[in-house]
């Protein structure tokens, strides 16, 4: 017997507990499949505070922000398979699932694609040199850390400054670490400025701005490593190579959206966020199939991931219960300062108001956000700065979609 | 002190092959490896070809030991279930170069290969990727890919479960000749044997010296990788080379037997050991691949890697000691080691056991392993059922689950270390690199060895992964 239900929501991290709670909302018969054994996604590992001050309006660590929705979705009449990983996804959206307790074929009426990212490696970037013990993502070192009680090491640097580094960086010399050095490649940081203030600048640790790695040494524990500053075209100038010594370098140099699953579908994907391309309901280019949270574009805050998950939840019941129509869209595109701007299509004729999220390229100051539709100025606002760390939102009236929408600065 | 018949030394692919072949025979015999580990030398960061042997100079041991090695590997890999792809090579050449490409069309004929030559239209309906301003190129269809390193991994299994024994960190000190038998001392105890054979790779000519046998001088020359996310395996047909030069083989093009594309090896001298990897490499990496193949996707890269072949002279060294007694040798093996290694064994095995009876009731076949990647949902409810570790995926990436982790920790020799464990069923091979699966994999080692969390090691003596409990981090 094929089970069926109207949403399955694929991972149980914040973006799936928060679309599966607003899918049930909406009436739904609701599955959530999550591969590790409890809830929760990586919020688990991040013991740190400065969640949920937007959602909630108070500051929680990851672990009570998870443990909010992980109440709800337990005491709500909502399926959880834990330990249970989604092999397949068909377009028809048959969802093949492997657990503990067997190999099972689940039909859905609608899926949430809530998988998150995963961490650029020290591989993916071709780090040069000797490949010894002692190279770890930020995350892996943060799991040992927080949720196994190892330090991976005494002497550290940390190769870029996204969020999960400058975190670590924090965590580290909290446990009695020595952070030496963060190394970023841009002239920018790409974590949130809070973290660069409460977890380097306030424990003087010094970033170097538009460094990179050479070389490591030693093998077969790391035993130090070379850097340099880049030139504008971010090679190395290796004239100007300095060595420090260290038993560990963490990376922390992208997230990367984790779309495996998606391999034999045909959904447009963006080339820009490695998420799909979705609508404003965070539908994808498959009806039926939804998307949110960092497996769609990698987020600041979990508060956003949250309420984008609640508007993919709501959206899929809706789509499973056959209570949408669908209708022409406009193309949202991004140019001149703008990296990607999210969704990427709006529906036509809707009313109210609708939230496009954005990321810079670069940090600017003193800019105009403009929004443009067939030429018109249908949206502006001037900012004092903007840094691609930051996600930014600007809201929309939908009476003023008639056509494609241009996102830039000025 | 154990008397054994055999001692080989050296656990890449050539000694594991040749404790293999002798472990037939009704002979106690026992392999010293210095690492963590079989084939983590040469052996595991090679190009993992298994060539036809048109390129070795003919009447070369290289040739001889090539073309019949790739005879043998064929049906070793299949008795060994190792992945393995007889998926041909092409040496590709543009228009200015059809001379080389008929040079080593005759060079094949002389080696007893089968090589054909083929126009353009030929060879791009075989490898359409190929760049624009190819012309011609060498096809031969007996060459192929094999996972270098599971074939070591899978004879030293074979070898154990036919008796033989493989004592691992346990690095040669010193070789003596006393009573007409040989006393081998290591870092942890000492042994005798009737005969040793070298097959110490990198220290071959090192241990050669403690033996008083034969001196050699060694170069020795590295070839960077880069490692593609298994995505780009659909582009590669076939393995391709560039016409060869004084270097070597030349940059390829290849697919891996594990799923993957490389692209390398560079070609510079080097120091013993020294598989860093360097941006200079990285870059003629870059600049050479786009000669032959049209969309290099670097971007695509999810590791890089480097190992050095050990040359003595032009041609392996392959033989009894002519100065010492009881002592044999297979070192300066360089390329094509990898597809020489069966041959070399077969040799090694006539020359030191010819006469010596055939076991009884020996293993030859390895039982075929199941792995989750490749089960459909029927089979893997029955597995389930019998073991629940079936249903939980430990690697997401490469699908490995946590039964075929456990098996390879207790397999004939044990994979204890977190790249052992790799190496055996690829979890952590993929694209998150271990950044999601291996404190799974540490804890699953931990449970089923018995060690705590800071003794599980990436590799080798001394790559500890996490060096401290929070508790107990100290102040200095």
């Amino acid at each position: 017997m094929i089970k069926k239900y109207d949403v399955v929501v694929i991972g149980g991290g914040p973006a799936g507990m928060a679309a599966a709670l607003s899918a049930l909302k909406k009436g739904a018969k609701v599955l959530v499949v999550e591969r590790d054994v409890r809830l929760g996604g990586i919020l688990n590992q991040c013991i740190h505070n400065g969640f949920g001050l937007h959602y909630f309006g108070e500051e929680l660590t990851g672990p009570e922000y998870a443990d909010r929705f992980v109440k709800l979705v337990e005491s709500e009449d909502i399926d959880v398979m834990l330990e249970s990983m989604v092999l397949r996804l068909t377009p028809d959206k048959k969802v093949e699932i492997l657990s503990p307790e067997g190999y099972i074929t689940v039909e859905a009426g609608a899926v949430v694609l809530a998988m998150g990212c995963r961490e650029r490696t020290a591989g993916a970037i071709a780090v040069p040199g000797t490949r010894p013990a002692g190279v770890y993502t930020a995350g892996m070192a943060q799991k040992l850390c927080n949720m196994k009680g190892y330090l991976v090491g005494k002497k550290v640097v940390i190769l870029g400054s996204g969020d999960i580094g400058l975190i670590m960086a924090r965590r580290m010399t909290l446990e009695g670490a020595k952070v030496e050095l963060v190394l970023e490649l841009m002239p920018y940081s790409s974590g949130l400025k809070r973290n660069i203030v409460q977890c380097l600048n306030d424990f003087d640790i010094p970033i170097k701005y538009a460094h990179t790695i050479t070389r490591l040494e030693g093998s077969p524990r790391l035993t130090g490593l070379y850097y340099a500053p880049v030139d504008e075209n971010r090679n190395p100038i290796l004239e100007k190579e300095e060595y420090v010594s260290c038993d560990t370098l963490l990376l922390s140099v992208g997230l990367i959206p984790e779309n495996d699953l998606l391999s034999g579908m045909d959904v447009e994907m963006s080339p820009i966020t490695s998420g799909a391309v979705v609508d404003e309901n965070r539908m994808t280019s498959i009806p039926g199939v939804f998307s949110c949270g960092n497996v769609l574009h990698v987020h600041d805050l979990v508060d956003n991931v949250s309420r984008e998950a609640e508007i993919a939840g709501g959206a899929a019941a809706d789509y499973a219960l056959g209570n949408v129509t669908a209708g022409d869209t406009v193309s949202v595109r991004a140019t001149d300062g703008v990296r990607y701007a999210l969704p990427q299509r709006i529906t036509k004729g809707g009313e109210g108001k609708v939230d496009v999220f954005f990321r810079t390229v670069d940090v600017y100051t003193k800019k105009r956000i403009v929004v443009e539709v067939d030429g018109n100025e249908i949206y502006s606002r001037k900012t004092m700065i903007l840094a691609p760390g930051e996600m930014e939102k600007i809201t929309l009236a939908r009476q003023d979609l008639v056509g494609d929408v241009i996102v830039r600065l000025k | 002190m154990k008397t054994y018949d055999c001692i080989v030394i050296g656990g890449g692919v050539v000694g594991t092959a040749v404790l293999d072949r002798l472990a037939f025979h009704d002979l106690a015999t026992l392999l010293l490896e210095k690492d963590d580990d079989v084939s983590v030398g040469a052996s595991r960061a090679n190009s993992g070809i298994v060539h036809a042997g048109y390129d070795c100079k003919p009447g070369t041991l290289k040739a001889k030991f090539n073309v019949r090695g790739n005879h043998l590997m064929w049906s070793l890999v299949d008795d060994l279930d190792v992945p393995h792809l007889k998926c041909g090579s092409l040496v590709v050449a543009d228009k200015d170069n059809k001379a080389g490409i008929d040079e080593l069309y005759d060079k094949g004929v002389k080696n007893g290969v089968e090589v054909e030559v083929w126009d353009k239209q030929k060879t791009m309906s075989f490898e359409p990727n190929l760049s624009d301003n190819i012309e011609w190129s060498l096809y031969a269809k007996e060459a192929g890919i094999v996972s270098p390193y599971q074939l070591a991994i899978a004879l030293a299994d074979r070898a154990v479960l036919n008796g033989a024994e493989i004592h691992l960190e346990e690095g040669v000190t010193a070789l003596e000749r006393k009573d007409g038998l040989w006393v081998v001392t290591t870092e942890k105890s000492q042994y005798l044997a009737k005969t040793v054979v070298n097959c110490a790779g990198a220290y071959g000519a090192d241990v050669n010296d403690l033996a008083g046998a034969e001196h050699y001088e060694t170069s020795f020359r590295k070839g960077e990788y880069y490692v593609l996310d298994n995505t780009e395996r659909q582009n590669v047909e076939t393995v391709i080379f560039p016409l060869p030069t004084k270097a070597g083989k030349g940059i390829l093009v290849a697919p891996t037997a594990d799923g993957n594309v490389i692209y390398g090896p560079t070609s510079h001298l080097c120091d013993l050991d020294d598989t860093s990897v360097t941006l200079d490499g990285l870059q003629d990496i870059r600049s050479n691949v786009a000669k032959t193949y049209k969309n290099p996707v670097v971007r695509k890269c999810i590791r890089t890697y480097a190992g050095v072949r050990t040359i003595i002279g032009d041609d392996f060294v392959i033989g009894e000691s002519k100065v010492v007694d009881d002592f044999y040798m297979a070192i300066g093996i360089c390329s094509p080691g990898l597809s020489s290694a069966p041959a070399i064994a077969e040799h090694l095995e006539n020359l030191i056991a010819g006469d010596v009876a055939l076991k009884d009731n020996v293993v030859t076949r390895l039982p075929r392993a199941k792995r989750l990647s490749e089960l459909d949902g029927d089979e893997l409810n029955t597995l389930i059922k019998e073991d629940e570790a079936w249903g939980r995926i430990v690697c997401r990436c490469e699908k490995v689950s946590e039964a075929e982790i456990v098996k390879a920790i207790h397999s004939p020799l044990p994979a204890v270390t977190v790249d052992a464990v790799k190496r055996r069923v690829r979890a952590g091979m993929g694209r998150c690199q271990g950044g999601f699966c291996a404190t799974r994999v540490m804890e699953i080692i931990s449970r089923e060895t018995g060690k705590d969390i800071t003794e599980i090691r990436k590799g080798k003596k001394g790559s500890n992964i996490a060096l401290y409990s929070v508790k107990e981090v100290p102040n200095d």
